[in-house]
């Protein structure tokens, strides 16, 4: 690390090897540019909370068995039904006697498993359709994108609620009705960004050198569109979230007992008007969490429009 | 309705040729039209498809496990399950066409007659609720794009962040325990106390109107104070959208030179932002208001549970839980099919009130 030229005022030091100007290898160029979006993004507090509590969700599910005890988040205490937040549940206890708090953090694993569960399933499908499109154009683009605009004009939750109700209510089904409805997005992205970058030298280049299109477009196109990618489905995880709550809570989502947390709201409701706690401390985690994802994307979008 | 609007305007008096124009404007139209065809057949695709998919054999379910393989043959053919499936498919986009959803198993109505008569509740609430996200969102979103990075804006886009991120059911129900339980501002869940049930007969179905139109004004403050609040929750989301789309389309016209120049020529600030400025805006803002609304009418379906409004939201949510496959269906259908509309009349109305996008 040290062996590159340096000329910043502290040389030696990690930040001077990034920020150099005359950067020697094209690792050390990519990643300054890395960091220089990195510096960009940590002047903004907005993001950078945004990005704390999205960790804090990582870290809460994957640490969920050293936060809480499990055991309280499903053992049914009768007798402790219904209490108000006390040292020993700081947040209360539901109708069944069980730890608020402690089906909070396990609850964090639900939602966790359902964003990664439909960004895998949709980004894929998304550049599956679009990138083609993008790059073949005339009939093949016409087809996939008349496909794309007829899932993009459905309603969503609607559609979401027709599948979950004919494939039968659990989180897997719930990621099915999700991911079928979100993908129509970033097709119409990745295309915008193929047609974008279809006449580029470098990928002419690569034609001629006789790569085939699944190659170009895997190795020349992919990389080029992640980043876009990446910037809408964070933005989408709220609403992805929401969705899934929604289901949850329409009793079309996780089913009882596991603590999910839009269907915990939805058994709050009964006793909302005496217990509200129990009702409205799941709904703030479903609101943190997405407010987290949405104030991450924000902040990523920006860094991305400052640099293009 | 928007095909003799834009016939009626075509023929405008403008330079450039009028053959031209109109013919663009057909064309513009055909384009329009064959996509909302196409996005209906697909969204039928769907519906037929989900209900062939649902576990629930509608044979068995009329014949009864008991009966002998030829009675369970003969209903089959009946109902035409034996048939291949894209006549089959045929046959229920026929039936669709007409209208004909099928009858409810709960309520033993045709799914149709269902549908219209819970439709109305939920328009009035999508309805107030889009008048108060236009009326505050705009506003809103006009002050965020002139105080740009300033303390008005970070609120303003915090605020709507707020909007994005809150489930809307738990915004419902930390709404009644504050407004109603708590504060006694607003009337609790349902459209009307019970005392006042049936006093006004339905003409529009929606009670706010419908009381006003009978002269019943006690009827009509109760029904409203029922509505305010989940209309405002609902209207919260679309104030969210509609003011960072304003926002962002205002900052577009602010950088254009021609308000440079009226400002140079003297006229007030105040006068260039909100009338030139904003004039040019609505153009995109009608795109923006007709999708807010196809979301307002998705909200509904959340926002009407826990208000325990009787709409179509609600309707779709009992007929789900009591396996009424025909009238879950036919409610997607139905708002399938307003959405595709709105999208519809927001891609024709764009070219009247925008001369720009006339000539592409």
């Amino acid at each position: 690390m040290a062996t590159a030229p340096l000329p910043g005022p502290v040389s030696g030091t990690a930040r001077a090897w990034l920020l150099s100007p005359t950067p020697a290898s094209r690792r050390q160029a990519r990643c300054g540019r890395w960091f220089r979006a990195w510096l960009a993004f940590r002047r903004n507090p907005l993001a950078m909370s945004g990005l704390a509590i999205v960790l804090l969700l990582v870290l809460m599910a994957v640490f969920a068995p050293l936060i809480a005890d499990r055991q309280s988040a499903f053992l049914q205490v009768l007798e402790d039904r219904l209490q108000p937040a006390s040292w020993q549940h700081p947040f209360g206890t539901d109708e069944l006697g069980r730890d608020i708090f402690a089906r909070v953090v396990f609850g964090s694993r639900i939602t966790l498993t359902i964003v990664v569960m439909v960004g895998v399933i949709v980004v894929p499908v998304g550049l599956a359709i679009g990138l083609p499109a993008g790059y073949f154009g005339g009939v093949v683009d016409t087809v996939l994108m008349r496909i794309t605009d007829i899932f993009l004009a459905f309603p969503r939750l609607v559609l979401a609620l027709a599948f979950a109700a004919a494939l039968g209510p659990g989180i897997e089904n719930a990621v099915i009705a999700i991911a079928l409805t979100a993908w129509p997005p970033y097709a119409r992205l990745a295309r915008a960004e193929t047609l974008t970058r279809r006449r580029a030298e470098f990928i002419q280049a690569a034609e001629l050198q006789g790569a085939s299109p699944f190659r170009v477009i895997a190795t020349q196109i992919v990389p080029l569109c992640l980043p876009s990618v990446i910037i809408r489905l964070t933005l989408d995880m709220a609403g992805i979230i929401l969705t899934a709550a929604g289901l949850g809570f329409l009793g079309l989502g996780a089913q009882p007992p596991s603590p999910e947390w839009g269907a915990m709201v939805s058994s709050g409701r009964q006793v909302l008007l005496d217990q509200w706690w129990v009702a409205t401390i799941p709904g703030l985690a479903i609101f943190i969490v997405s407010l987290g994802f949405n104030l991450l994307g924000d902040g990523l979008r920006d860094v991305a429009d400052a640099r293009s | 309705m928007s095909v003799s609007s834009t016939e009626g305007a075509a023929p405008a008096p403008v330079h450039g040729g009028v053959g031209y124009r109109t013919w663009g404007l057909i064309k513009r139209m055909a384009r329009s039209l064959s996509s909302v065809a196409l996005t209906f057949l697909g969204l039928t695709c769907v519906t037929f498809f989900i209900g062939r998919v649902i576990p629930i054999d509608p044979v068995l379910a009329i014949v009864g496990d008991k009966a002998s393989a030829e009675t369970y043959a003969r209903v089959r053919a009946e109902i035409g399950l034996d048939l291949p499936l894209p006549v089959q498919y045929w046959r229920y986009l026929m039936k669709v066409l007409h209208g004909d959803f099928g009858n409810s198993v709960i309520t033993s109505h045709p799914v149709l007659q269902d549908l219209l008569q819970v439709f109305p509740a939920t328009l009035e609430l999508a309805l107030l609720a889009l008048f108060i996200g236009v009326v505050a969102g705009v506003p809103m979103g006009v002050l965020a794009a002139t105080h740009r990075g300033r303390w008005q804006d970070q609120v303003i886009r915090f605020l709507s962040l707020l909007g994005y991120s809150m489930p809307v059911f738990w915004l419902g129900l930390v709404g009644l325990l504050l407004f109603y339980a708590r504060l006694g501002w607003v009337e609790g869940p349902g459209r009307l106390d019970v005392a006042f049930d049936d006093i006004v007969g339905p003409v529009t179905g929606m009670l706010t109107i419908d009381s006003l139109l009978a002269g019943e004004y006690e009827v009509f403050w109760n029904a409203f104070w029922h509505l305010l609040l989940p209309a405002s929750i609902l209207g919260y989301l679309s104030l969210a959208y509609v003011a960072r789309m304003t926002r962002s389309f205002m900052l577009a016209q602010l950088r254009q030179e021609y308000v440079l120049a009226t400002l140079a020529k003297g006229l007030s600030p105040w006068r260039v932002v909100w009338v030139h400025a904003l004039g040019n805006v609505w153009v995109q803002l009608v795109t923006v208001i007709a999708l807010t609304f196809g979301n307002l009418l998705e909200g509904a379906v959340l926002t009407e549970t826990v208000f325990a409004w009787p709409g179509l939201g609600l309707y779709m949510k009992n007929s789900l839980f009591n396996a009424d496959l025909n009238a879950v269906l036919g409610g997607t259908v139905l708002v399938g099919v307003v959405y595709i509309g709105l999208n519809m009349i927001s891609d024709l109305i764009y070219p009247l009130v925008d001369p720009r996008a006339r000539d592409e």
